[in-house]
């Protein structure tokens, strides 16, 4: 148990030191800093979905619409109401959650294939506000004209916006904060819960546990660590895109969770690590990278059905 | 049995599927500290009638009282909530998670933390202490941190046991707690119930097929057939009842 413990820990060491030297080693190796960057704020959308596909077990396939809810309430905030990084961060992360904790009220009460319609549904209906309402989206060009301002401590400035290398530990920061809370709500008796509900609902629900509840209250959360990656990708690109919250990119964050290993709790940041770096390397050598992704995408569900993680885990053990 | 003494109290109640009367208009009370065993053929309603009691879903018609209060139409996790705890036919678990860990959610609940996103040492303490009792109660404490979905059929239907004992019920409902067993384990979990009922006093109505578990453990007996009961009494008059020997007992006893 204790020599059980030890890895765990040496794990967690290396995972963090990896992401911490990321901008120092990325760069050497042929990537850019900003690549990084985005592996971490997609690995977190990818963790944030299978906070409830890998730990409740429900599949949203809708998720991307809380992602891009998150991108255009900080756009929107950065644009029209105030010149301040954490509060574009706050006013994506609410939007997002608040829709996702209307919604989710109901879309909890289906199961399986009609839970995944109807997340598809709902996310379907923000992207077609967001593309057509071009007076205040910007429509199909995305919304344009803001970007992520300094981060203001009175003493002293943190310039996020020009240094690359600052705005990537920003975000790392960000995304250790989400993942501390995630980590956080699974080791408790929620957690607990949401695993309960995984493995047998029938059983979850005569231990009186009220299913539906407990499946909302974990896909409102969901929606909130959505929201936050949503409104850090706005900051990334300084720029929010209404195909950020098509069902293609839903399709893009499942993929990323189940690639990598939706039973573990790194597993979607791997997912998502392949991918984005993937798609960076691919896309510059073929328009046709979506196939060669699909392709992994494809052995990997054949060959290793717990994912990459859950293949490298297994094969040490 | 003075009204206040009954722990449940079933009163004519039916379930219909369509055209199909599944349960037909059935009574039962269960005194505190008895055990009343419902026996029947394939399809004579048993299992419907224990969906009803646990809420799995309302009946068409007739009422339930749970410690004297209606509860009709609350849903299954109320019903827990207020003391009513249940295994299934076949064996409800959580398979990828230790012996432990799925005794601990039942616990949790039961000590009010589920929604809770944190526990603080006291109440963990308090949780652990109780899942340890639990297991050693169905003498699974060797077992803690195997994966209940790894261990034999007995051990599994014994850790289904412990999570609903985990929840302190103040009813206790097993369907067939010996199904698919060999005598070994027939033995064991007989024995199980058997402790349960006389030692620790849990108030129990089970649905069992093994004639020799029923007439051995149970107060009481109910014969369903058909969706109607057919008789109930005590062991002795049940397999007295002429009517029950001619649809059912015959053949099996």
């Amino acid at each position: 148990m204790s020599t059980e413990q030890t890895r765990k820990l040496v794990v967690l060491a290396a995972i963090w030191i990896i992401l911490i030297s990321a901008p120092y080693w990325m760069v050497p190796l042929g990537g850019y800093t900003a690549l990084a960057t985005r592996v971490l704020v997609l690995g977190l959308a990818a963790m944030s979905l299978n906070f409830l596909l890998g730990f409740t077990g429900v599949l949203s396939f809708g998720h991307a619409a809380y992602f891009g809810l998150g991108a255009y309430g900080a756009g929107l905030t950065l644009k029209y109401l105030a010149a301040s990084t954490p509060l574009a961060l706050i006013a994506g992360i609410m939007l997002a959650g608040i829709c996702g904790a209307l919604l989710g009220m109901l879309i909890v009460r289906r199961r399986g294939v009609y839970f995944a319609m109807v997340t598809i549904a709902f996310g379907q209906v923000f992207y077609y506000i967001a593309f057509q309402w071009s007076s205040l989206t910007g429509g199909d060009d995305g919304l344009r004209g803001f970007s992520r301002q300094p981060l203001d401590f009175g003493a002293f400035k943190f310039d996020i916006l020009s240094n690359e290398k600052n705005f990537y530990f920003f975000v790392l920061f960000c995304f250790a904060l989400a993942l501390g809370i995630m980590g956080f709500i699974l080791r408790s008796p929620f957690g607990r819960t949401m695993i309960a509900i995984r493995e047998n609902e029938r059983r979850a629900r005569f231990l009186g546990i009220p299913v539906e509840r407990h499946i909302w209250i974990a896909f409102t959360l969901s929606c909130f660590f959505m929201g936050f990656a949503g409104a850090l990708y706005a900051l990334v690109n300084n720029f929010a895109d209404p195909r950020g919250l098509h069902y293609s990119q839903s399709g893009d964050f499942v993929m990323m969770a189940v690639m990598g290993g939706m039973r573990n709790f790194w597993g979607p940041l791997l997912g998502a690590a392949v991918f984005v770096v993937l798609q960076d390397y691919l896309s510059s050598v073929t328009v046709n990278w979506m196939s060669f992704v699909g392709l992994l995408f494809v052995l990997v569900v054949l060959f290793f059905p717990r994912g990459l993680l859950g293949f490298l885990q297994r094969s040490k053990a | 049995m003075s009204e206040p003494s009954n722990v449940l109290e079933i009163q004519n109640v039916t379930k219909r599927f369509g055209n199909l009367v599944a349960v037909r208009d059935v009574s039962l009370n269960v005194a505190k500290g008895e055990m009343v065993a419902i026996i029947g053929p394939n399809g004579a309603g048993k299992t419907t009638f224990f969906n009803l009691i646990s809420g799995f879903f309302p009946p068409t018609s007739g009422a339930i009282r749970f410690d004297g209060r209606d509860i009709t139409k609350l849903a299954t996790h109320q019903r827990v909530a207020r003391g009513m705890a249940r295994t299934f036919q076949i064996t409800e678990i959580f398979p990828e998670l230790t012996v432990f860990e799925n005794v601990r959610i039942a616990a949790e609940v039961a000590g009010g933390y589920r929604l809770r996103p944190w526990i603080n040492r006291a109440e963990a303490a308090k949780v652990h202490q109780r899942v340890e009792e639990t297991l050693k109660l169905v003498s699974l404490e060797t077992k803690t941190d195997r994966l209940v979905g790894e261990l034999a059929h007995g051990d599994q239907r014994a850790a289904e046991i412990a999570m609903a004992l985990a929840l302190q019920p103040h009813l206790l409902l097993l369907d067939e707690p010996t199904a698919g067993m060999g005598d070994q384990e027939t033995y064991q979990i007989t024995q199980l119930i058997r402790r349960l009922h006389r030692e620790s006093s849990y108030t129990i109505v089970l649905i069992e097929h093994d004639m020799r578990v029923v007439f051995h453990l149970a107060d009481r007996i109910c014969v369903l057939d058909q969706g109607r009961m057919l008789a109930q009494g005590t062991p002795k008059e049940i397999a007295d009842n002429e009517t029950v020997q001619a649809a059912y007992l015959g053949t099996a006893a």
